[in-house]
């Protein structure tokens, strides 16, 4: 597909995700979706709404509120053969399937010598800013980027939306997928996939030469804004989309640095042992001697994300921050 | 017993290297010997001691380089017969640095009096000192006064051991002001305030300014940081080095494209003349930076020369006549070749000199800028020649057509300001040339000529040259030649 | 040569030199040579061009007299007479 679709036709994130969905249902048959309120509610942020209808309850299925057990089912499934998308409600409730993920999915091909893939994806929602306080509102997708065994995607963007979950299926090795929940509803015009729609690398999604703002998921449009901020007074940033938190691509992280020689890393979680922390540590690795300025971090305040809607604002990180760290780098 | 220091032989000498004793140990000495041999960054000198003695110890061996007051010998009384030389004392440990000394070497009255030993000398036959190995007075090889510095024998308590090893000092390098010459925790603490003292502050810089910095050759401690708590980032590095177009080996001349015939081909004259002002702004930057320049200057009778120019344009079509810049550029060319150390280049740390003399003359261009292209071997061109090819390189430079070599090849510069009206020109070396000859307008001055007053026409002759490459003496002795050579313009 | 015919070749001359110099803003008396920033070199090059065209020889003690157009038309004038 993609080709005959109309370019002028808006499409929003939740929807393109939903046709990735689609599109994955109707293109292999071992492929089913199951998670909490995926069926009749149509899943908790209307991702599969119409899903139900169009395949029906062996493909769609809604499962007891169990997180270990319905991923634990999933990694069965992928290992007898099928291509199963399980959906956590967020990042906060995956926790109580850590154990499977981290215990099961991430090691089983390791440990049987190579002959038990886990081809799983997950999904689930991250991240903060509509007010869902401190129990479904957090950004733990770094810890998840810790594990060895697993791959980590962060799609930002309608195209990654609509375009990651194919290879994601396509992977032998389990795939978590987090989308930020501040995304679903932008909208905009979905261009076709580009040739860099793979799994491995970070995507610029703005170039520049005076400073590398890295980020990822539901920071990018921050970060995009801060850079038309910074273009305003003249300076020129380079906007980098992670799109894989593991593997990280260190090459276009060291080659952006490269180019500008500062860098700001931008991350909704915490900042204590965060993603940021990772990549600020393999900027000063490999790019040491590109570095003009120490590398500035904006990340969430190291709370338990605040219920009221200006302390939940004030926790995370905003562009006035992006601008103002990148100003500290430049100035 | 007197101690014999490594003296100051100049106001900027700090150390020095002790190249060779002219005495060996038991050698009577009298005041005036020369007893040893001391290099200087300047040059190699004899010493001579100050007292009348015998040679007791030699503390310091041969290639050592130490700072300025440190004890080299001891010379003891007069032994009063040979073959009783007593016994010496235990050797001094040299190196204790040199800061409660006066910078200037001992007042006479201090030397002859002899200085008081630092440390308590032990007498005879002190029980805690060990015998030293007696004195032979027949000539011995060059002793090794070091080896006599067993490790371990430094007396120090475990407080002070412990001190010297945390703050990484060598006890041994210590000298021990405590009883019985112990090292003390003064001491300890004292020599680590002398290095902390002495290391220069770290200089704030980011990675990648220090990078640039190595690459580009800056160095880092003359560059103002303007980061975040004026750290020197990379910016301010690219400010301080030369010019972007300057090449490792730096062209004798601003970069004049040769190809550009007409600057309106080229694009804006203004963006030329802009990147000239550049270019200019690099290599002067770099080179008032890096060339320690020293100035000479001295006024010249020309009316030998103006007599003999007049003459010879009173006789020549128009066409042929000279300049007076003719003749002083024929007479910086051939003083040149008298003194070939003021015609190369200051490369890598020395000097190379120049194959043949390629006289630079600066050229200011309408447009602004300057360029200095080179007369090939104007020492041996003759007057109507150097003036031709003079013309003609001027001409050249002016309309932007000058040759590779022309730019790149001059050994010694010029420059002539006397068009301006100026009369002294203290230029800037065209790095990596190591002088620059400047002459001012000629002008009528009233002179003492045979015990009269006179009118006579002079010239300023100025020399600035590269201290790194030669001294004053060479500087005046280049500028004395110019001044003979002009006096005699037939033979020019 | 009258007197503006020397004019008009002095002002000639000095464009041969100085191909770039705006000798119409010139007036009779002043001094081209410090206006135009002629060096000695360029002063030659003019006193030659002037020699060429007029025929006349000049000398160096006659080079003080061409520091202004009026001073060069005068010297040219008197020497064609």
């Amino acid at each position: 597909m993609g080709g005959g679709r109309t370019h002028e036709e808006k499409t929003t994130y939740r929807e393109a995700m939903r046709e990735a969905l689609r599109e994955a249902l109707r293109s292999d048959d071992r492929v089913f979706l199951m998670g909490e309120d995926v069926g009749r509610y149509g899943g908790c942020f209307g991702v599969s709404l119409g899903l139900l209808e169009e395949f029906g309850p062996e493909r769609v299925r809604d499962t007891p509120l169990s997180e270990s057990a319905f991923v634990g089912a999933g990694i069965g499934a992928a290992l007898a053969g099928m291509r199963p998308i399980v959906e956590i409600m967020t990042v906060n409730f995956s926790l109580l399937a850590l154990d499977q993920i981290l215990n099961n999915a991430a090691t089983l091909l390791h440990m049987s010598g190579g002959q038990l893939p886990v081809p799983l994806v997950i999904r689930m929602t991250t991240g903060a800013g509509r007010q869902l306080a401190a129990q479904h509102s957090h950004s733990l997708e770094g810890w998840y980027a810790h594990i060895p065994g697993i791959r980590v995607l962060a799609p930002a963007t309608l195209e990654d939306a609509r375009h990651m979950l194919a290879p994601a299926l396509a992977d032998p090795d389990p795939v978590l997928i987090f989308e930020h929940g501040s995304l679903y509803n932008v909208s905009g015009e979905l261009r076709p996939p580009s040739e860099a729609m793979d799994l491995d690398h970070a995507a610029i999604r703005r170039a520049g030469t005076d400073i590398s703002l890295i980020t990822y998921g539901g920071s990018l449009p921050k970060a995009l804004a801060a850079a038309d901020e910074l273009a305003a007074e003249g300076i020129r940033a380079e906007v980098i989309d992670l799109r894989a938190l593991r593997p990280l691509d260190d090459a276009a992280i060291t080659a952006s640095v490269a180019r500008t020689h500062r860098a700001v890393v931008i991350d909704e979680a915490w900042r204590t042992g965060s993603l940021a922390a990772e990549v600020s540590a393999r900027i000063a690795e490999g790019s040491f001697y590109e570095l003009d300025a120490p590398v500035e971090r904006v990340c969430s305040a190291e709370v338990p994300i605040p219920y009221a809607r200006r302390l939940e604002q004030a926790a995370l990180p905003q562009t006035a921050d992006i601008v103002a760290a990148a100003h500290r780098a430049v100035d | 017993m007197a101690e014999f220091t490594m003296p100051s032989l100049g106001a900027d000498m700090d150390e020095g290297t002790l190249l060779e004793w002219l005495v060996a140990p038991g050698d009577p000495v009298h005041k005036g010997d020369p007893v040893a041999v001391v290099e200087t960054a300047k040059s190699t000198i004899e010493v001579e001691c100050f007292e009348t003695g015998t040679m007791a110890n030699l503390l310091v061996e041969p290639g050592t380089t130490v700072p300025v007051g440190t004890p080299l010998a001891l010379i003891g009384p007069m032994a009063e017969k040979a073959g009783k030389p007593g016994r010496t004392k235990k050797p001094h440990k040299p190196r204790k640095p040199a800061k409660a000394r006066k910078p200037e070497g001992p007042t006479e009255a201090e030397k002859v009096e002899g200085r008081r030993p630092v440390r308590p000398v032990p007498t005879e036959g002190e029980p805690s000192e060990p015998p030293s190995p007696p004195h032979v007075t027949v000539p011995v090889p060059v002793p090794v006064p070091t080896a006599a510095r067993q490790p371990g024998r430094i007396e120090a308590v475990p407080l002070v051991r412990h001190l010297a090893e945390q703050s990484g000092i060598d006890l041994e390098t210590l000298h021990g002001t405590g009883p019985g010459g112990r090292v003390t925790r003064t001491d300890v603490e004292e020599a680590a305030a002398a290095r902390a003292t002495a290391r220069p502050p770290r200089v704030r810089a980011t990675p990648l300014a220090r990078r640039l910095a190595a690459e580009l050759g800056v160095d880092l401690t003359t560059v103002t940081g303007t980061g975040r708590e004026s750290a020197v980032r990379a910016t301010d590095v690219r400010q301080a080095a030369p010019g972007p177009s300057a090449p490792a080996r730096p062209s004798g001349a601003t970069p004049v494209r040769p190809s550009a015939a007409r600057p309106s081909a080229e694009g804006p004259l203004e963006d030329r003349s802009a990147a000239m002002r550049q270019a200019i702004a690099g290599l002067m930057t770099r080179a008032n930076r890096d060339i320690p320049h020293y100035y000479l200057s001295t006024t010249v009778d020309m009316a030998a020369a103006m007599d003999w120019l007049h003459e010879h344009n009173r006789h020549s079509p128009v066409g042929e006549r000279l300049l007076p810049a003719a003749l002083l550029l024929k007479a910086a060319a051939l003083a040149a070749r008298n003194v070939p150390e003021l015609n190369g280049f200051w490369t890598d740390d020395h000097f190379t000199a120049g194959e043949g003399v390629h006289l630079g003359v600066a050229v200011s261009l309408r447009g602004g800028g300057l360029v200095a292209p080179a007369l090939h071997h104007a020492d041996a061109l003759a007057l109507p020649q150097l003036m031709t090819a003079l013309k003609d390189v001027v001409t050249r430079a002016r309309t932007g057509r000058l040759r590779g070599s022309e730019v790149s090849d001059a050994t010694l510069t010029v420059t002539n300001l006397g068009d301006q009206g100026v009369e002294t020109i203290f230029g800037v070396i065209h790095p990596p040339q190591v002088a620059l000859v400047g002459f001012g307008r000629v002008v009528d001055r009233p002179c003492a000529v045979n015990g009269l007053l006179g009118v006579r026409p002079v010239v300023t002759a100025t020399l600035s040259a590269d201290h790194r490459a030669t001294d004053g003496a060479v500087g005046a002795r280049y500028l004395t030649v110019v001044a003979r050579l002009l006096q005699n313009p037939e033979h020019l | 040569m009258n007197r503006t015919d020397a004019l008009d070749m002095v002002r000639e001359s000095i464009s041969r030199v100085i191909p770039d110099a705006d000798v119409g803003a010139l007036g009779p008396d002043d001094a081209f040579r410090d206006m135009l920033e002629m060096d000695s070199l360029d002063f030659l090059s003019f006193v030659e061009v002037l020699s060429e065209r007029s025929g006349i020889r000049i000398e160096d003690e006659d080079t003080p007299r061409l520091t202004t157009l009026a001073g060069c038309a005068d010297f040219l004038v008197a020497h064609t007479q």
